[in-house]
C-alpha cells in the first residue's frame, strides 16, 4: 500500500499544498474581522493602514513564530502509531482535513458565522481519524486538554484585559490630569506590547530560520525592543496635536487620542499573534503529509518542516486578508462600534499575550475566543457600556457546532479521496 | 454581506440616548419660563403657541424613551442594573409630562398670576427649572463615569451635584412656603376657584422640583449598586 505514497507522493503534495493553501487564505478571510476589527471599530486606525499593518504582521507572525503550535496539530491529535501500518490513511485523511476545514471556513465566512478556524481543523482531523481509523486513533487525552484550553484561555485572556483595565483606570482615568498621566504611562504599554512580541519571537520562532539565542540574550534583546518602541511612542505622543477646548466634553476625548496611538501598536501585536497562531492550523496537516510521502510512508517521530511550507502558509493568509479583508474592513468600518481605543488596547492586547504565552505551551488554542474572552474581561471592568451576550452566546454556540460540522465534511472527503486511491 | 466578527458583541450603549432624553425633556420644561410671561401679558396666542412646543417636546421625549426601553435587550451585559436605567427613564420622562400638565392647565382655565404673586412665581419657577438643569448636568456626567469605571474622583463629581440638586430642591420648597403664604393673604380678593388651581399650579411648579431630584436619587442609586 505504501507504493501508493511512492507513485503518487507528488500529486499528494500538491494536492495537500493547494488545500492548504486554501484554508491559509479561509484563516485570513475569516478571522481579519476578529483581529483588526477592534482596532478600525474604535477609529484608531483606518481600513487602509488596518489591511496594511495586518499584511507585515500576520506575515511575520506566520513565518517567524508559527512553527511551534504546527507539531501538536500534526502530531498531538492523533495517535500515530495507530498510522503506522497504513500510512496512507494519515495522508488522506490530512488532505481531507485540510479540504474540509477551508471549505467550512468559506461556507461560514459566506453565511456570515463567526467560526473559529482552529476549531474547524481540530474537528475534521479527529473526525477522519475516529471514524476512517478507529476511535482509538484518536489521542483523547491531547483533544481534552484542547478543549480544555478552550474554555481556560478565554479565562486567562479576560482576567488579563481586567487588569489591564483596571490599571488604566487607577493610573490615569481617575486622576486629577488623565492627559498628563495618559502622555506618562502610555508610552510604557507599548512598551509591554513590543516587549511580548519581541519575546516570542525571539525564543520560539527564529530557530528556523537559523538564529539562535540563549534565554538570557532572549530577554536582554526584547527589553531593549520594548525600549525602543517605548521611546518612539512617547516622541509620536508629544507630537499629538490636542484640542484646546478643555470643556467637559472633550474631557477624556484627548486621553483617547493618546489610546489611539497605542492602539496602532496592539493592532500589530494582535496581528502578529493571530498570525503566529492560525498559521499551524493551514499548515499543520500539510506538513505531516510532506513528512509521511517525503519518508516514503514512515511516519518519524521528528520531523523538521520543510521549508517552503511555513511561508505557503503565510503567503495564503496574507492572500485571503488582502482580497477578502477589505470588505469585512468596511463592514466594520460602517457598523460603529462603541468601543473607545482605551477599552479596545485593553482588550488587544490581553488577547495577544493569552495567544503569544498559549502557543509556546505549543497548544493551538483559538484567537477569536481569547479576544471574546478579553471583552468580556473588560466588561468586568466596567469599562464597556453594554454586552449583547446574546452574541456572546451565538459566537460560543457557532464553535460548538462547527467541530461536529468538520468532522463530517473530513469524513466525507476522506473516504471520497480513499475510494479514488484505490 | 454579514461580518462573521465579535464586534457584535458590542451593543449600542443607552448612555448616549439617556442623555438625548434628559436634554430633551430640560428643553421641554424650560418653554415654561417664556410661556408664564406671555400669559402675565395676556398674549394668548403666543402661549398656545408656546404650550404647542412644550407639548412637542414632550412628545419627542417620549418616543426617545420608547426607544431607549426597547434598546434594552434582555440578553446586555452593563456596567449598571439595566432596571435602575429604566427607573431612570421614566423618572426623566414624568417631568416632562408634569411640564406639559402645567402649561395644559393654565391655558384651558386662562390662568393669569396675580400681579402681587409674580415677582416671587418666576424666581421660584426658576428655581425649579434650576434643579431640572442640575439633573441634567449629572445625568450627563454618565459617559465620563463610564470612563471611569464609575469609581474615584468622577464618582465624587456627580455625587456632589446631587447632593447640590437636593440643596436646590429645598431652597424651592422654602420659596413655596411664602408663595402660599401670598397666595393666602389674597385670597378673599380672587375668585375661589382660580385661587384653588393658583394651588394646583404652584404644587404643579414645586413638583418638576421634586421629580428632578427623584431622577437624581436614582442615578444615585444606580451609582451606589455599581
Amino acid at each position: 500500500m505504501v507504493d501508493v505514497l511512492v507513485t503518487n507522493g507528488p500529486w499528494l503534495i500538491a494536492f495537500a499544498a493547494a488545500f492548504g493553501f486554501l484554508m491559509a487564505w479561509g484563516i485570513g478571510a475569516n478571522d481579519v474581522a476578529n483581529a483588526m476589527g477592534t482596532s478600525v471599530g474604535s477609529n484608531a486606525i483606518t481600513i487602509k493602514q488596518a489591511i496594511v499593518i495586518a499584511m507585515i504582521f500576520e506575515f511575520a507572525g506566520a513565518y517567524l513564530a508559527g512553527g511551534e503550535v504546527t507539531s501538536t496539530i500534526r502530531k498531538g491529535i492523533i495517535d500515530s502509531s495507530y498510522f503506522v501500518d497504513v500510512p496512507e490513511l494519515l495522508v488522506y485523511g490530512m488532505i481531507g482535513s485540510l479540504l474540509a476545514a477551508g471549505i467550512w471556513l468559506v461556507v461560514a465566512s459566506a453565511l456570515g458565522w463567526p467560526v473559529s478556524t482552529t476549531h474547524s481543523i481540530i474537528g475534521a482531523i479527529i473526525g477522519f481519524a475516529a471514524v476512517g481509523v478507529g476511535t482509538d486513533a484518536v489521542a483523547w487525552g491531547k483533544v481534552a486538554g484542547i478543549v480544555g484550553s478552550w474554555i481556560v484561555t478565554p479565562a486567562i485572556s479576560g482576567f488579563i484585559a481586567f487588569l489591564l483595565f483596571q490599571s488604566v483606570q487607577k493610573l490615569i482615568f481617575d486622576t486629577d490630569n488623565p492627559l498628563a498621566n495618559a502622555k506618562r504611562y502610555v508610552p510604557f504599554y507599548m512598551a509591554l506590547a513590543g516587549f511580548i512580541m519581541s519575546l516570542v519571537t525571539i525564543t520560539k520562532g527564529l530557530k528556523h530560520v537559523g538564529v539562535k539565542f540563549d534565554t538570557h540574550e532572549a530577554y536582554i534583546l526584547s527589553l531593549a525592543i520594548a525600549a525602543i518602541v517605548g521611546v518612539i511612542g512617547k516622541v509620536i505622543i508629544g507630537r499629538l496635536k490636542m484640542s484646546e477646548s478643555a470643556d467637559k466634553t472633550t474631557h477624556f476625548g484627548n486621553v483617547e487620542r493618546v489610546f489611539a496611538v497605542l492602539m496602532v501598536v496592539t493592532a500589530c501585536c494582535m496581528a502578529f499573534a493571530h498570525g503566529s497562531n492560525d498559521v499551524a492550523n493551514a499548515i499543520g496537516p500539510l506538513a505531516a503529509v510532506v513528512s509521511v510521502v517525503q519518508h516514503g510512508g514512515e511516519i518519524t517521530k521528528k520531523a523538521e518542516l520543510v521549508w517552503w511550507i511555513l511561508p505557503l502558509g503565510a503567503v495564503g493568509i496574507v492572500m485571503g486578508l488582502a482580497i477578502f479583508g477589505k470588505r469585512v474592513m468596511q463592514t466594520i468600518g460602517k457598523n460603529i462600534t462603541h468601543l473607545t481605543p482605551s477599552r479596545g488596547f485593553a482588550a488587544e492586547l490581553a488577547a495577544a499575550t493569552t495567544v503569544v504565552i498559549a502557543s509556546g505551551t505549543g497548544l493551538p488554542i483559538s484567537t477569536t475566543q481569547t479576544l471574546v474572552g478579553a471583552v468580556l474581561g473588560v466588561g468586568m471592568a466596567r469599562g464597556i457600556a453594554a454586552i449583547n451576550l446574546g452574541v456572546v452566546r451565538n459566537i460560543v454556540v457557532s464553535w460548538v457546532v462547527t467541530l461536529p460540522a468538520g468532522a463530517a465534511l473530513s469524513i466525507l472527503f476522506f473516504y471520497i479521496i480513499k475510494g479514488i486511491m484505490s | 454581506m454579514p461580518v462573521n466578527s465579535i464586534l457584535g458583541v458590542f451593543a449600542k450603549s443607552p448612555i448616549k440616548p439617556l442623555q438625548e432624553h434628559i436634554d430633551k425633556v430640560h428643553e421641554c420644561a424650560s418653554i415654561l419660563v417664556p410661556f408664564f410671561e406671555a400669559t402675565v401679558k395676556q398674549d394668548w396666542d403666543e402661549a398656545v403657541a408656546l404650550r404647542k412646543q412644550i407639548r412637542k417636546a414632550e412628545q419627542q421625549a417620549d418616543i426617545q424613551k420608547r426607544e431607549i426601553r426597547l434598546q434594552l435587550p434582555g440578553g446586555l451585559f452593563m456596567p449598571v442594573e439595566r432596571t435602575d436605567l429604566l427607573e431612570l427613564v421614566t423618572q426623566q420622562d414624568k417631568i416632562a409630562n408634569k411640564a406639559k400638565d402645567i402649561s395644559g392647565r393654565v391655558i384651558g382655565r386662562n390662568m393669569v398670576i396675580p400681579s402681587e404673586l409674580q415677582e416671587l412665581f418666576f424666581a421660584y419657577l426658576n428655581r425649579c427649572l434650576d434643579a431640572v438643569y442640575m439633573a441634567k448636568e449629572a445625568v450627563n456626567e454618565l459617559d465620563d463615569l463610564l470612563e471611569t469605571g464609575f469609581r474615584g474622583r468622577e464618582l465624587d463629581l456627580v455625587e456632589k451635584m446631587i447632593h447640590k440638586l437636593d440643596n436646590i430642591e429645598a431652597d424651592t420648597d422654602d420659596i413655596q412656603i411664602q408663595l402660599r403664604r401670598q397666595l393666602f393673604a389674597l385670597e378673599s380678593e380672587l375668585n375661589p376657584v382660580d385661587v384653588m388651581f393658583l394651588y394646583k399650579i404652584i404644587e404643579w411648579v414645586g413638583d418638576l422640583a421634586d421629580l428632578a431630584e427623584r431622577a437624581g436619587s436614582r442615578l444615585e442609586l444606580m451609582l451606589a449598586r455599581v
